[in-house]
């Protein structure tokens, strides 16, 4: 299990874990002499945090750097611990070591109470996901053990983490200096009757289990060796929720394609016909479809969502400001689209929640509740529902500057890109989606007529056959033409202007009878379609 | 052991990041216990197939059963086999006597770079006859898959699964790029090369329970063959001590590891040279 260890610069982070360590017993022989040694050698008092401050730089300036990952175990299980940085200027770093961990112990100076790190860092555990965290005050020998000091603190900061939605699972006073209440109780600490340290880390549970949740299986790659006499084309990737058997009918997103599973391809491991999250896996297909790197496959019934904008809620570690209008790389799980900001809907200080929502721009720390357009949709989830394909981190330049999670999602046809802008002035008419449900064999005629009437007027228009999936639907919208779709479109929030014909009554913006010829309804329909101005006429 | 599966998935999605984003791969194998493991879980990933070649750094004082082992893999598996050298240094007379870190600093720091950016010499294995000639290929490699441990000593503790390096090979320790959810860096600046760390997370102990697990024909140094001595951890012949210890299998070492406190690389001279020994071969480029 991955813990890690975060708190404002010098409240004593790297001091708890060496002595975590020192107590259990975990560290190799002979490793406490030496880092000994090299301090006596050097002139200094030895501490529990040079254990882990291995880096010369480190030693030099008595920070830590960079998150340390240290191995160590109870009688309950194995650990490893991440130490991360409480310096802001490497905030980069804690985040790394974080994004790594299942649970956090978050530290807090008795004598220095809640500081500006106590809360960004508390701010970031909730937005990487982390929920299971424990406060440790430490350095309570500097207070004397005082309840009233820990209490103090206690109410402040819960009040702080309350207000972003996080629950710790334990406030416990500590003195790592010492050992109390690290890997043993305190006879200082009488008035606290809670677990140690080690006694709430063995308490917390590994991750929740992703197998019981609608199957997301980014597709990594694609591979057909055809050398070695291996002819199989394996689609390879990570379950990262659910599951999926052979046998079963698969749908690969954004295009909506389908097939069946063949098999499940290992090497060297025993056959299963089943796998699950969070198993890296490969799989074959009875129909060969052209499935790339960057598709979500789910099954039938629960689909991901087809999106190209997203309002999210993004950190910013980069040292240049992320901007509007700026293109950069965003990758969630293993697609990678190009994206922009649109609008800006508020940035704030992490570590006092202040916000500004005049800002137009997000700096080095800031975190930010902003839409981004995708040049081209998407398979995603919003966060809360599915975590791989709801987050996700942004490129600038050859980095990783940021990284968010998706709060809502939608599929808009009229992207900003000036592409779609340039394609409206050739055809001389923007794209539009015409819908006729209800009474099929009928509206596929009405649909052709309507067809015909349109390019003849000099318009670009083309019937999609029933069942189009939604994403070629928006495809044929961004590239400009007026789409009609007989059937049901079963586009959630229709991405362009929108005609909703209705064939034997219901509700639409025309209602025709179903037994109506194709000649009236053309005509109904292209009144409805002439009064959003989206439409050549001759 | 779920724990064990849980690293395998993890290595095996590292790789398969680091084939997709990088077009001049390679990996490096020092025919020890670790880059052994990394070179079985390239074949878990593509599934049997090892789709770039491996990059031997070859000091001449390598204990010879390494070498010999080394080609019989590479025959059978069908790899693609790649062995660099620093030629001049070796004409020159460069060996421990030396100095222990300026040798290591030559035939293996240097050597490395050398071949990585394909200004020195590379080998190439022929197949099936074993033969090395000379590679004609010099293109400089992006990305390059390290078998390193954060649990073998301080620095490597701080490493990234996708570690940027400078032009000159060098590690900006202060300054690494942020990590999280498996989203790694895989865009880099012309001139600069990636380092690729799948073993990151494993433990000595979690390397001999996987050899145990997977069957992997590890070489037989490791064990001890009736002197009730056996080697922890291999490098060159002088530099590289034995351990007292009667292990002939996975198993027993498993068992012998959960009882020893002492560190691994014990039996490594160069780590004793300086307090910062390691860091600093690192950050000038050492893997």
């Amino acid at each position: 299990m991955n813990i890690v260890i975060v708190g404002h610069v010098d409240h004593g982070k790297s001091t708890m874990v060496g002595r975590l360590l020192a107590d259990t017993g975990t560290l190799p022989e002979g490793k406490v002499e030496k880092v000994q040694a090299t301090c006596r050698r050097q002139g200094k008092v030895f501490e529990y945090a040079f254990l882990l401050d291995a880096l010369e730089a480190e030693q030099d300036q008595g920070i830590t750097i960079d998150a340390a990952r240290v191995f160590f175990k109870t009688a309950k299980r194995d650990y490893i611990i991440i130490d991360a940085p409480g310096h802001v200027e490497f905030l980069k770093n804690m985040v790394t070591g974080a994004a790594r961990a299942e649970a956090a112990v978050l530290l807090i100076d008795a004598g220095e109470g809640v500081q500006e790190n106590s809360r960004r860092h508390g701010y970031l555990l909730a937005m990487l996901g982390i929920r299971q965290v424990v406060v440790a005050v430490n350095k309570m020998d500097l207070v004397d053990f005082d309840q009233g000091a820990f209490d103090a603190i206690v109410a402040e900061y819960r009040g702080f983490l309350a207000e972003i939605g996080v629950e710790p699972l334990h406030f416990i006073p500590v003195a790592s200096r010492s050992g109390e209440m690290i890997a043993r109780r305190s006879d200082k600490l009488t008035w606290y009757d809670g677990p140690t340290i080690l006694e709430a880390v063995d308490g917390m549970s590994k991750q929740p289990q992703q197998e019981n949740l609608p199957l997301r299986f980014p597709v990594q790659d694609v591979y057909k060796w055809g050398h070695r006499g291996d002819d199989r084309r394996i689609v390879a990737g990570r379950v990262e929720a659910g599951s999926l058997a052979v046998g079963d009918e698969v749908v690969f997103w954004p295009s909506g394609k389908r097939s069946k599973v063949a098999s499940i391809e290992a090497f060297s491991a025993p056959s299963v016909d089943r796998i699950g999250a969070p198993r890296s896996t490969g799989i074959t297909l009875t129909e060969q479809i052209f499935a790339d790197r960057g598709d979500v496959i789910s099954h039938a019934a629960t689909p991901p969502a087809v999106a190209n904008r997203l309002r999210v809620k993004l950190f910013w570690l980069g040292r240049a400001p992320m901007t509007q209008g700026r293109a950069y790389k965003l990758k969630l799980a293993t697609a990678e689209v190009e994206a922009r900001i649109v609008a800006i809907h508020r940035v704030l200080d992490a570590s006092d929640l202040g916000s500004s929502t005049d800002k137009r721009l997000i700096e080095r720390h800031d975190v930010a509740d902003v839409t981004l357009a995708l040049r081209r949709p998407i398979a995603v989830d919003r966060a809360e529902d599915s975590e791989a394909t709801g987050r996700f981190v942004v490129v600038d330049n050859y980095d990783i500057a940021g990284g968010g999670i998706v709060s809502a999602h939608a599929l808009d046809a009229i992207a900003e890109a000036s592409g779609a802008e340039r394609r409206r002035g050739l055809l001389g008419h923007g794209p539009a989606l015409v819908n006729i449900r209800g009474a099929a064999a009928r509206g596929r005629a009405i649909a052709e007529a309507l067809e015909g009437e349109l390019i003849g007027l000099g318009n670009l228009a083309y019937v999609v056959d029933e069942g189009a999936s939604a994403a070629v639907i928006a495809s044929l919208l961004d590239a400009g033409l007026i789409v009609i779709a007989p059937g049901e479109a079963n586009l959630v929030d229709p991405p362009a202007p929108c005609v909703d014909v209705a064939l034997g009554g219901g509700e639409g913006d025309v209602i025709l009878d179903a037994d109506v010829s194709a000649a009236a309804a053309c005509d109904a329909i292209l009144g409805e379609l002439a009064s959003h101005e989206h439409l050549r006429k001759g | 052991m779920s724990q064990l599966q849980d690293l395998e998935d993890q290595g095996v999605y590292i790789f398969r990041e680091a084939y997709k984003h990088f077009k001049e791969l390679c990996m490096l194998w020092s025919i020890g216990k670790d880059s052994t493991v990394l070179l079985w879980l390239a074949r878990k990933a593509f599934f049997g197939h090892v789709p770039f070649p491996l990059v031997h750094i070859d000091t001449s004082y390598k204990i010879p059963e390494m070498i010999a082992y080394r080609d019989q893999l590479a025959r059978e598996w069908g790899l693609t086999m790649i062995v660099g050298q620093n030629r001049k240094a070796l004409a020159d007379g460069m060996g421990p006597e030396r100095g222990r870190l300026t040798c290591c600093s030559a035939l293996k720091t240097d050597a490395l770079r050398e071949t990585l950016n394909g200004t020195g010499p590379r080998m190439r294995m022929q197949h099936p006859s074993g033969e090395y000639v000379e590679d004609t290929v010099r293109e400089p490699f992006t990305g390059v898959i390290v078998g390193a441990r954060a649990d073998e000593e301080g620095s490597r503790s701080k490493e990234r699964y996708f570690s940027p390096r400078e032009h000159s090979g060098d590690w900006d320790i202060a300054d690494q790029p942020p990590e999280l959810w498996n989203q790694f860096k895989t865009d880099f600046a012309p001139g600069t090369h990636v380092r690729i760390h799948p073993l990151l997370d494993w433990t000595e102990v979690n390397i001999w329970e996987y050899i145990e697990r997977e069957k992997i024909p590890i070489i037989d140094l490791y064990f001890d063959r009736g002197e009730g001595r056996r080697y922890r951890s291999l490098g060159c012949a002088p530099c590289t001590g034995s351990i007292e210890s009667c292990a002939t299998n996975p198993a027993e070492i498993i068992v012998e590891l959960r009882h020893t406190k002492v560190a691994e690389r014990a039996g490594r001279a160069q780590d004793k040279a300086d307090a910062y020994a390691m860091e600093k071969l690192r950050r000038d480029g050492y893997m």
